[in-house]
């Protein structure tokens, strides 16, 4: 049996989730072994230039890193869906636009004008978006950056044709199986966890830190209940919208709209 | 014979010496503000610490010297250590059209000793035991676990701020379900057996007689814990209040406050709901196609999205349906379904909830329009 054609594809993003992948040391020469990766420029040694004509072929699998911020990307992406099967988004910038999306509220003129010498030559979008704005996605992984170990158990599902067991409920369920004593009960800190996504393996209540959301949205997260809490502890409306204007910004406000 | 004596508090360390002869000792730890449970030898036990809770917030406070168990319980309870948050309930490994199981492994040889347990706890405990062991078929692993298991209590001498066993009829008091039960008294703990096992364990230890003045300042103690309680819930009119009020404009209030973010049932000491899925990553694939995984088991909840899917979505829809339908399980569902309080009144989610949802005030607030 031909082994799955995989392409790790990356847009505007850091590159952070695609070394995550590389994270899987032992797991990711396992990669190697069971699939066909057709195409990842991160992997290798130099890049060979000829991007866009590389990827005109039939993928399995699509894995996108980075959100969608030039035109010229936005025609990629749709290059990229037609050729392949199923396509998967990793990280905060492919599935919720990453930090770049706080541009969606502001003014991109005003940025380049005062940050490049020659404004016209900076190829963008007025907004940054997520791949699912484009096209069809058929899973997203989400974390800034995505939990190693949760990319293998989805890659691991593909190649095995089941449903991951990747949750969408909150951080907190997590925490707590772990037994963290909470630190928004216990310590007033302002907490992003009950309206994130588990997946991090609560990196930061851990160590005795607040989240800060970097898992994005939980399913029906209640945005607003949570801020009124933090309203409660003293945080300003403005300091309740710093706290989530990160990576998943253009999801968190998504969800606060629908409440 | 029953046997009852008093253990003076400078040598409660025997007791757990000798409980720790045969059984991992599994008992209160305070650890980042709160006082959490896990297996611990007698210097663990936050003696002296006094701890404030209130909805949605809880801190720990220095108290008085001579008192051991000045605070309540915290977020764990056994539930814990007998249904535990992930366990592996077999590994498999499937190759071609051959399928072997494995046994999950053992988390220890050592049963456990549950240290301290409060009355509202020994009930949540019967009906764990009703529920993973009560039906045709015992639920293994929590069998294994439950197994050679031993109970020691501990009456409830102050009600925490979020306390109403009270009103469920749980507590302050022990009544069944134990092996030993223990008050504290001013010097000394009163120590009573409650099953052979725990005379057993008694007759190791260097009690003082009990006497009349004993038994009289055990019953004045708790007397005076149930004149302290803060909070209560209607339970003679459950669940009449709860099937009445259905469509209540209250369930909206309610979840535009409530986070779903599921604290409340995973602090429940009687919420057992769980998901199990097969766990396989790319570290169990081999290149002939060999495949080995676990069957996982984790802790789940009603507030998840995922819990209730079916093959449209969530059959409860909404948040507020959500919300109603935990409230519903906890104080009409299961003594219907069991026989027992599904709410053992702990206070567990009105600590826990970082919104502070109350379930007493929220009930009560579905008498008013
Ligand atoms: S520490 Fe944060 S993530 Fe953990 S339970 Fe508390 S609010 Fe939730
Ligand atoms: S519903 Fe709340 S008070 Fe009742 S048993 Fe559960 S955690 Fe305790
Ligand atoms: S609910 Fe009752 S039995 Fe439980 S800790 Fe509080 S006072 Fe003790
Ligand atoms: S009642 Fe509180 S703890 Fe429970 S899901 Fe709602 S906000 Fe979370």
């Amino acid at each position: 049996m031909a082994k799955p054609r995989i392409g790790i594809f990356k847009f505007t993003s850091c590159d952070g989730c695609q070394l995550s992948i590389f994270n899987l040391e032992e797991e990711f020469l396992q990669i190697a072994g069971l699939t066909e990766i057709a195409y990842f420029q991160e992997g290798q040694d130099a890049p060979d230039g000829n991007g866009f004509q590389a990827w005109a072929a039939h993928f399995d699998l699509a894995v996108v890193e980075g959100s969608i911020s030039t035109e010229r990307q936005s025609k990629e992406l749709l290059d990229i869906r037609e050729n392949s099967s199923r396509l998967i988004t990793i990280g905060a910038c492919a599935t919720a636009g990453g930090v770049q999306a706080l541009r969606n509220w502001a003014d991109v003129s005003e940025f380049k004008a005062s940050e490049y010498p020659a404004p016209d030559a900076v190829e963008a979008l007025a907004e940054s978006t997520p791949i699912s704005a484009h096209v069809h996605v058929d899973y997203e992984l989400w974390g800034c950056p995505i939990n190693s170990a949760e990319f293998s158990e989805v890659l691991a599902s593909f190649l095995l044709g089941k449903t991951p067991g990747v949750p969408g409920y909150s951080l907190c369920m997590e925490c707590k199986r772990k037994g963290i004593p909470c630190v928004l009960v216990a310590g007033q800190a302002p907490c992003l966890g009950p309206v994130t996504r588990a997946g991090c393996g609560v990196l930061c209540p851990s160590l005795n830190r607040a989240c800060y959301g970097c898992f994005g949205p939980k399913d029906g997260a209640n945005i607003m209940a949570l801020m009124r809490i933090f309203q409660g502890f003293g945080y300003t409306e403005n300091q309740c919208r710093m706290m989530l204007d990160k990576m998943n910004t253009y999801k968190f406000r998504e969800m606060e709209e629908k409440g | 014979m029953a046997i009852k004596g008093t253990l003076k508090k400078s040598r409660l360390e025997n007791l757990l010496a000798v409980l720790n002869k045969s059984h991992r000792v599994i008992g209160p730890k305070a650890e980042d503000g709160a006082v959490v449970m896990a297996e611990i030898g007698y210097k663990d036990i936050p003696s002296g610490v006094r701890d404030l809770q209130w909805p949605g917030g809880c801190r720990l406070l220095p108290g008085k010297d001579s008192q051991v168990f000045s605070f309540s319980p915290g977020p764990d309870s056994f539930k814990r250590f007998l249904h535990p948050p992930v366990s592996e309930l077999f590994a498999f490994k499937r190759n071609g059209a051959k399928i072997d199981f494995l046994p999950a492994p053992k988390i220890s040889e050592r049963p456990m000793a549950f240290f301290a347990v409060r009355p509202c706890d020994l009930s949540a405990l019967k009906l764990y035991d009703k529920i993973f062991l009560g039906g045709p078929v015992a639920d293994q692993a929590y069998e294994s676990l439950r197994r050679g298991s031993l109970v020691v209590a501990l009456n409830c001498l102050y009600p925490g701020n979020n306390c109403f066993c009270l009103s469920m009829g749980t507590g302050p008091e022990a009544r069944d379900g134990f092996d030993i039960q223990m008050t504290e008294l001013e010097d000394s703990f009163l120590l009573e057996d409650g099953s052979a096992k725990g005379a057993e364990i008694l007759e190791q230890l260097p009690l003082g007689q009990a006497g009349a003045d004993e038994i009289s300042a055990k019953r004045q103690r708790i007397e005076s814990c149930k004149a302290a309680f803060k909070k209560s819930i209607a339970a003679q009119e459950l669940p009449g209040m709860i099937y009445a009020n259905l469509d209540h404009p209250h369930w909206e209030d309610i979840a535009r406050r409530d986070l779903e973010c599921g604290n409340c049932t995973q602090v429940c000491p009687t919420c057992f709901c769980n998901t199990s899925y097969d766990y396989a990553a790319l570290g169990g694939i081999a290149a002939g196609g060999a495949v080995s995984g676990k069957r996982l088991r984790k802790w789940d909840s009603c507030f998840s999205r995922s819990f209730a899917r079916v093959h449209s979505g969530n059959f409860r829809f909404s948040r507020k349906a959500r919300y109603r339908h935990w409230m519903a399980h906890k104080l009409a569902y299961t003594q219907a379904q069991f026989g027992l309080p599904g709410c053992v009144g702990c206070g567990r989610c009105i600590t826990w909830c970082p919104a502070g949802i109350d379930i007493t005030a929220e009930l009560e607030a579905l008498r008013h329009v």
